[in-house]
């Protein structure tokens, strides 16, 4: 063992390159690394200050609470997100002087492309629809936690720890350079033998098994955790759309962790799975990855397809409309979406008659994708609809997502596909699928629920503004892009020679912006909402005059969800209850109550598997034998502990429910017209056309 | 959904009085979809291997790799193993001491001990002849399926340990009824991933 | 109002002796398959065409024997949740499997 550090050493480290090698490459590499840095301290030094670190450990990094630990998952979502978008910008100001040449090397710029890929869709938009299903599904179906609480915290430390690994890559080495899929041989050992694609490997096989089981807790959870009475068929669209998600990520992952593994093994032991020589077949890299990369697309637009159900009912007074339809619907597409895997490779040499095959399956999944758009459509119809932030952004989606799909059914035809593969119309399909149809319902979501969450509403100007700018910033930075790639620009290159390609290339450049001053404007949004948020307070937990169970607890809610399980006869329960005229009934009974007991075991898989991952992208072996180890022990030392339930008093249960009915019978009931007034403290006067 | 009837409970426990069935339900059937989703992943490796069979690149195939007294050994013993299993399964269901579960488990960890030691010293062999995962496409495929389900088995044995020691602490208390239960059904599901690999892997591979 | 659970352990090993008999009907079952599944390949009775198809085929009702009886799985009401499970994992693995080798398949042919 010739050194502690594996393969690590102090010419990895890119803090200083600029200084070694000035020029704006190096100094963007040096920046990212700085600000990584810079900001890991920032914030260790603001817990020191601030006296906070006991608070972390003991309110959120051990608590097994679901709304918590959904919270977290979306904290880590920005942070990742700040870096993609960061990166976004970049990759447009390198693509605007691109012409025979651009601001970037070409490594570099390969590796961002990589980068904001393997960030954006594995520790963006899976943490948000995470943070999400976690936060909302026991509140929706009736229930106090998951029904595997510290197998919710483990899922989020390896999550968490897939997300350190590609931030550290950012100070210590290079990351891969062979896109978000990272296809072998070119990602394999004999081209990039550096650490780039270990890093790629262990991040997404620790956090796909995060995700993985998230997937099962959730599925588990739906099946047997719903509150008595509620059946199938009364379950809110959210926790339908979540649950098949669930069953998504259950089937959906072990393919790719099966893809990474086996990378893992080319890489590290030598085999050959997907190398050049002595019978590897990259091939079987590509249809591995698809096989789950398919579904991950459905695993991240379904929950939006939830959030935009529950939106429109909201914000347009009605019942559904087609409830029915959508629940199968979202069941057809998750299975169908395993199905089609292959339009990824049309072009990989298979018959025709493969081609055509999945081309109709693809072809085919559009029909229930057009099913919920004319639902959504149809509740919106003569309802009475309020103009807020979600409302904006939904109308934005509507169009945008739209036109997003129907690009879609063009790819779909094996022969047109053909034309277009591999260029930027591509990029401009999955970008206009996945920013208006899944990031707009997140931002939505967050207008609705963050009240739930933290007690009081967002400022709804900001809001409206930051939506406008995310509508228009899309529009100009994506759409272009499918303008240049039907004329022949091909994606991922780090240079073009035809000039025709500057001013459409401009146009995004200007796009990146106005979407940076988005993003801008959803921080600011945040900061002008804490800051005013006496005024904007919603204790009494129902802004918005909601239809689900969720809605019938105070903002925030108790750490139990409900002093007394709810009893559901029909959907929409919450409203039912308010048409009835009987919401905010006080139970006859309070007992005590039992909660899962806070533990370090997310805390101590995050630290673990981070570790492992580091070994062995490194060749750390001591470390990595170290980390698999003092886990398993920890793990096994925990299961010889008992570890007794936490016991909410009936007495407690009672005091806390009864100050929030008590302050219910105080308030007016403020009306629709006037909910995103001062005077909307969260009880709403109930106008729903027709609520059962 | 939180009033289930005692009687939802999985068969082969016997803890289905009052308020611990429906958690012991809730527990079993999560292990039920995670030993799904290992069957997909088992599944693919099968399908990956199944595109490598030809791919030896001239170097030692399934003949060479292939005994079949010791597959029938480790089939036997693995077989052996599941039953022995199944005994405690039932002892732990109609008898109250921990001793007489204790002695049964004990069979099946010892009968699983031996499987991998045979299995060992198969990779012993296959190293000796040359048949390295790093020496051809087919190979590599090869030493990935038997070894996952290896490293299963090997996890299997480490899971047992544990709960031998947690039938010591803690006695036959419901929770551990319900975590030995979900332990046995990780073990026959393990013998059901073996029947595919005699057949498909090494006796398919001889045909 | 826990029930006595000495009365419980004699009034049930009836049962008990039944599962067990069940349980090695399994054992039993097991056995023939794992050695008919053998004796295809050694015996040389069977033809070389017929050998694979007859290794799947035992191999499929070893494992539905081992789900019947070792893993309890069956058509009653209450293991209906787990059985649908099953079912859907493999129509999914099918789905994976078989377009897996379809595909490749296909493309070393082409290649």
């Amino acid at each position: 063992m010739d050194n502690i550090f594996g393969r690590l050493t102090w010419a990895d480290v890119t803090l200083f390159e600029v200084f070694k090698d000035p020029s704006i490459d190096t100094a963007v590499a040096s920046a990212a690394a700085w600000i990584a840095v810079l900001g890991a301290v920032a914030v260790v030094a603001l817990l020191t200050f601030t006296r906070r670190w006991g608070w972390l450990w003991r309110e959120w990094l051990t608590s097994v609470d679901h709304k918590k630990i959904g919270i977290m998952y979306m904290v880590l979502g920005f942070v990742m997100f700040a870096r993609g978008i960061f990166e976004g910008v970049v990759m447009r100001t390198h693509q605007a002087t691109a012409l025979d040449g651009g601001i970037l090397t070409p490594h570099h710029w390969a590796e961002l492309f990589s980068t904001h890929g393997t960030v954006m869709i594995f520790f963006v938009a899976m943490p948000f629809i995470t943070g999400f299903m976690n936060y909302l599904i026991p509140l929706q179906i009736g229930a106090r936690d998951m029904a595997f609480p510290m197998l919710n915290q483990i899922s989020l430390g390896l999550t968490a720890a897939g997300a350190a690994l590609v931030m550290i890559s950012l100070v210590l080495g290079v990351f891969e350079t062979g896109g978000w899929t990272a296809y072998p041989p070119f990602t394999g050992a004999a081209f990039d033998p550096g650490p780039g694609p270990d890093y790629w490997v262990w991040a997404i096989v620790i956090s796909g098994f995060g995700s993985m089981f998230s997937g099962m807790n959730f599925a588990v959870t739906i099946y047997k955790m719903r509150a008595p009475g509620m059946k199938y068929l009364h379950m809110p669209v959210f926790c339908w759309t979540a649950l098949c998600t669930s069953i998504l990520l259950t089937f959906a992952l072990p393919p790719l962790t099966v893809a990474g593994l086996m990378q893992g093994l080319d890489r590290l032991a030598g085999f050959h799975f997907f190398t050049n020589d002595l019978g590897g077949n990259m091939m079987n890299y590509a249809n591995l990855f698809w096989m789950f990369g398919h579904p991950e697309v459905y695993i991240l637009i379904l929950p939006a397809y939830g959030i935009y159900s529950e939106l429109t009912s909201t914000f347009a007074a009605k019942q559904l409309y087609g409830y029915t339809s959508l629940v199968w619907a979202t069941m057809s597409i998750a299975v169908i979406s395993f199905c089609v895997w292959l339009h990824h490779f049309f072009t990989m040499g298979q018959s025709p008659t493969i081609n055509a095959a999945f081309g109709i399956a693809t072809a085919i999944i559009a029909v229930p994708t057009g099913v919920k758009v004319y639902v959504w459509m149809a509740t919106l119809w003569r309802g009475r609809i309020r103009f807020t932030t979600p409302i904006v952004y939904m109308a934005g989606f509507f169009i945008l997502f739209t036109i997003g799909g129907f690009s879609g059914i063009i790819l779909a035809n094996p022969a047109i596909n053909y034309q277009v593969h591999n260029t930027q119309f591509i990029v401009a399909h999955f970008h206009n699928v996945l920013l208006p149809g899944m990031l707009f319902a997140i931002f939505a979501g967050i207008h609705i629920w963050f009240p739930k969450a933290f007690g009081f509403r967002l400022h709804e100007t900001w809001g409206k503004v930051t939506a406008a700018l995310w509508i228009a910033g899309f529009s100009m930075t994506f759409l272009p892009l499918y303008v240049v790639g039907l004329m022949g620009y091909p994606r991922r290159s780090s240079a073009y020679d035809n000039p025709e390609f500057v001013p459409y290339m401009i146009v995004t450049l200007l796009g990146a912006f106005v979407l940076l001053t988005a993003f801008a404007g959803l921080v600011g949004t945040f900061v002008v909402s804490i800051r005013n948020r006496r005024d904007l307070a919603v204790p009494l937990g129902d802004p918005w005059d909601g239809r689900t169970l969720e809605w019938a607890t105070p903002a925030p809610p108790p750490h139990w969800n409900f002093p007394v399980i709810p009893q559901v006869r029909a959907r929409d329960a919450f409203a039912l209850e308010k048409v009835e005229g009987r919401p905010y009934v006080v139970p006859e009974e309070y007992r005590d109550i039992h909660l899962p007991p806070s533990t370090m075991a997310g805390v101590m898989c995050f630290l673990a598997t981070t570790g492992l991952g580091f070994a062995l992208t490194w060749w750390i072996w001591w470390l990595a034998a170290l980390s698999a180890v003092s886990v398993l022990i920890w793990l096994i030392g925990h299961s010889l502990r008992d570890h007794p339930h936490v016991v909410i008093p009936a007495k407690e249960v009672h005091r806390s429910n009864q100050a929030w009915i008590e302050a219910i019978d105080l308030a007016t009931p403020v009306d629709r017209d006037h909910e995103t007034k001062r005077m909307n403290r969260g009880f709403a006067a109930t106008d729903m056309a027709e609520a059962t | 959904m939180s009033n289930a009837k005692p009687m939802n409970a999985h068969p082969g426990m016997n803890l289905g009085y009052g308020e611990g069935a429906h958690d012991a339900e809730v527990k079993v059937f999560g292990f039920w979809v995670f030993l799904m989703s290992d069957l997909v992943t088992f599944g693919l490796v099968f399908a990956i291997f199944g595109t490598m069979v030809e791919a030896t690149a001239g170097g030692p195939g399934p003949r060479e790799v292939t005994n079949l007294h010791s597959v029938a050994i480790q089939t036997a013993l693995l077989l052996g193993s599941s039953f022995a299993f199944s005994w405690a399964s039932l002892s732990m269901k109609y008898h109250e001491g921990r001793w007489r579960t204790l002695f049964y488990l004990s069979f099946a960890a010892t009968s699983a001990l031996g499987f991998l030691i045979i299995e060992f010293l198969d990779f012993r062999h296959w190293i000796e002849i040359g048949a390295v995962p790093q020496r051809s496409g087919y190979l590599s495929a090869l030493w990935a399926l038997v070894g996952l389900h290896g490293l299963h088995v090997a996890a299997g044995l480490l899971w047992v340990g544990a709960m031998t020691a947690q039938i010591l602490i803690f006695g036959l208390t419901d929770d551990i009824k319900s975590r030995v239960t979900r332990l046995g059904l990780y073990w026959h599901f393990l013998d059901i991933v073996w029947v595919g690999i005699f057949s498909m892997v090494f006796l398919a591979g001889i045909a | 109002m826990k029930p006595n659970i000495k009365t419980m352990v004699r009034s049930v090993t009836g049962e008990e002796s039944e599962e067990r008999s069940f349980y090695s009907l399994g054992l039993v079952l097991s056995i023939l398959l794992t050695v008919a599944s053998f004796a295809t390949v050694i015996s040389g009775l069977v033809p070389r065409d017929w050998m694979i198809p007859g290794l799947i085929v035992l191999a499929i009702v070893q494992i539905v024997v081992h789900l019947r009886i070792f893993l309890h799985i069956d058509l009653s009401r209450q293991k209906r949740e787990d059985l649908l499970m099953l079912l859907f994992t493999v129509l999914l693995l099918g789905i994976m499997a078989f377009g897996t080798l379809w595909i490749m398949s296909n493309l070393a042919v082409r290649m």
